[in-house]
């Protein structure tokens, strides 16, 4: 039983992984960037979930699709100020342009409102124990593993079932061709930025929900962790992201649950480094030789 | 350019001047024409600047009221530095009080940090220095040896550990007990190992020893492994902020045994993220409370609030306060001329003095030795429960 309890501990961790994790793949699938500002959309979209929370008193599902709004076109503004004009340069310096934007927003946020934290309010959702057999369940976590689920599945739809994936998965494949094709490259990788970022806002919100406390460098060990799942799962494949969010989530609790609580951030890390010597496609990517 | 050159010449001469003064000043020692003066070298700007007023307001209190009678026919007179919560402002501070004031005592100041940036300064010059609220060990005691000259008048980080040992055991006949630390930080390290100590001196048993890092969010699986352990009481001696996630995340686990903890979790954000529900049955050891029934500390906080628009004096205001009284103390008993030597004999000779922090007697490490004030939180307040000697 003990078991399986920390097994559901580490689900609701994990589902903030997977979503965060997402918008990871998202980007590099189609434009082959790392965003490690991503973690910090997630922390600002936080934020924006606790202004609505407070000032606008708004309840969680206004204050979840506000947050994620906010996020999209920070997104957007991102990739059109910092990643557009690089498009065609170097890899490593589109990479640096992100680690750029990364601090850059989370010593904005200090600058703006300072470095002190902030506590959601404990009564946004509902807070109930569900006990199946002699499991405890949060009400909280099924919340949480339920928006994530429901987010996933809308994003599957979209990049399987609508134009604009349809759009998203031809550059993705390749961006040339699907320019001669009619399709404009710009607005699908806008579009492809404005729905990752919008997911890590909603983790961002779920986030603050769940573990109450966020601070404006709250996003950079998620941040790292759920580029770890990204990578886990096979980096640019979608189905991967959620399944490595999850295992990840799964992996720390149950580190901790081992007794080596210290050792839990470090564990996800030593994941990374095993998946890129054994499996450097992830558990879903095909492995495919470079042409050269 | 000449005109910076002129004014560097000048500065330093007149700082050779301060230095030489200085000399002259230490053999007499005293100002004598029946004042004391007490160097207040606190942090009245800056970062710590609410620690620094707050000590300050409850020492000018003492002052007038001890000036009432005067001490042997003295009175004690304040001389301010405001040290700027900056370290090299407070070396500077020392120097300038000792040398140019020729202060007796120097009290500061509010941080170690900017204590420790004076005790050669005061060693050095003979002059007693009391910081009311520094608590680092090595204030006193440097690579193993006392620091003759420097006292404090609080009780010092790993002693809090001592008391919430003896708590567990005389208020819930604790048997065993869980330990969870911040394993980047000292202070938590210090507390937890003086509760360790004490709580199995005293035939208790450490069920489960678990540690985090600062920043941690997600600390339901080693909860749950305390849990598993079945303590009755759990010291968690770490800051608010995550102190707050772990008793939210605790309860929520259904770890619901008495937690406990040292000054670290005294802030406001700590309701704010635990939530009241959560911080029931929790307590914490803190130097002083308001809400203690006991006559001298109601006389105080009356007396207080009276002088300071019903201000609620926090345990700052309390340690300034007492150190002013501890200071008073010694001088009555240095005799007709207390020296500053005299004065720091009678300091470290000081045993049960009744202080509004407790009675006050100091160990030969000039540590006190005195009882801590427990807290209970009720409905998110925080409610005098008892005082625990150590």
């Amino acid at each position: 039983m003990e078991f399986i309890q920390q097994l559901v501990n580490g689900l609701s961790l994990g589902s903030i992984y997977a979503l965060i994790a997402l918008g990871y793949t998202m980007v590099y699938g189609i434009v082959k960037l790392i965003n490690f500002a991503h973690g910090d959309v997630f922390m600002v979209g936080s934020f924006v979930g606790f202004y609505a929370i407070t000032f606008l008193e708004l309840s969680f599902l206004p204050a979840l699709l506000l947050s994620m709004t906010a996020c999209a076109v920070l997104g957007v503004l991102i990739e059109r100020i910092a990643y557009k004009p690089l498009r065609n340069a170097t890899r490593i310096a589109a990479l640096i342009t992100a680690i750029g934007v990364s601090l850059f927003i989370e010593y904005g946020m200090i600058y703006i409102r300072g470095a002190q934290i902030e506590a959601y309010p404990n009564d946004v959702v509902p807070s109930a124990n569900i006990d199946i057999f002699g499991v405890t369940v949060k009400s909280q976590s099924i919340l949480i593993l339920g928006v994530a689920i429901l987010l996933m599945v809308l994003l599957q739809i979209i990049v399987h079932r609508t134009k604009i994936g349809k759009a998203m998965r031809a550059v993705s494949f390749d961006a040339d061709a699907a320019k001669l094709m009619g399709i404009s490259v710009n607005n699908t990788i806008s579009v492809t930025f404005a729905i990752g970022s919008a997911l890590a806002g909603a983790a961002g919100v779920i986030f603050g929900v769940y573990y109450t406390r966020i601070e404006p460098l709250m996003g950079i060990l998620p941040g790292l962790k759920a580029f770890v799942a990204a990578v886990l799962g096979g980096i640019g494949i979608i189905p991967g992201a959620m399944v490595g969010g999850l295992l990840l989530g799964m992996i720390e609790a149950l580190v901790s649950a081992a007794g080596f609580s210290l050792w839990r951030d470090a564990a996800a890390f030593v994941v990374l480094i095993l998946i890129l010597l054994f499996m450097p496609q992830g558990l879903f990517g095909k492995n495919k030789k470079e042409k050269v | 350019m000449k005109k910076t050159r002129m004014s560097g010449i000048i500065l330093s001469l007149s700082l050779a001047m301060g230095v030489l003064a200085g000399c002259g000043g230490e053999e007499t020692g005293g100002t004598g024409a029946g004042t004391i003066k007490i160097g207040a070298n606190l942090e009245l700007s800056g970062g710590a600047a609410s620690y620094g007023q707050s000590i300050m307001e409850g020492m000018e209190l003492a002052v007038d009221e001890i000036n009432k009678d005067g001490i042997n026919g003295q009175k004690l007179e304040i001389e301010k530095y405001d040290n700027k919560s900056d370290a090299a402002e407070a070396t500077t501070g020392a120097l300038k009080l000792i040398t140019q004031e020729k202060a007796d005592v120097i009290v500061g100041a509010a941080t170690s940090t900017n204590t420790l940036a004076q005790v050669d300064i005061a060693n050095d010059n003979k002059v007693p220095l009391i910081t009311p609220t520094g608590t680092n060990e090595t204030i006193t005691v440097k690579d193993g040896k006392v620091n003759e000259y420097i006292f404090r008048t609080c009780f010092i980080d790993p002693f809090q550990g001592t008391v919430a040992a003896n708590f567990a055991k005389t208020q819930f006949k604790a048997e065993t007990a869980a330990i969870y630390i911040d394993s980047s930080s000292d202070y938590s390290k210090g507390l937890a190992a003086a509760f360790k100590k004490a709580f199995t001196d005293k035939g208790g048993k450490i069920v489960a020893e678990e540690a985090f890092v600062q920043k941690d969010t997600d600390f339901q699986s080693t909860l749950t492994r305390i849990k598993k352990a079945n303590p009755d009481f759990v010291f968690v001696p770490a800051f608010y902020e995550e102190v707050g996630l772990i008793l939210k995340q605790g309860r929520e686990i259904g770890l619901n045994v008495p937690f406990m903890g040292g000054d670290g979790w005294d802030s406001p954000k700590l309701i704010e993220i635990a939530g009241a529900k959560s911080l029931e049955n929790t307590f914490i050891t803190n130097h002083y409370s308001a809400g203690d029934p006991a006559e001298k500390i109601q006389k105080f906080v009356s007396a207080f609030q009276e002088k300071y628009n019903d201000k609620s004096p926090d345990a700052f205001a309390a340690l300034g306060y007492d150190t002013a009284y501890y200071i008073a103390d010694a001088v009555k008993r240095a005799g007709d001329d207390p020296t500053p030597q005299k004065i720091k004999e009678a300091l470290a000779d000081t045993d049960g003095l009744d202080l509004v922090s407790g009675k006050l007697t100091i160990d030969e490490n000039h540590n006190p030795i005195k009882a801590a004030a427990i807290l209970k939180y009720e409905n998110g307040k925080q409610v005098f429960e008892t005082n625990i000697k150590p």
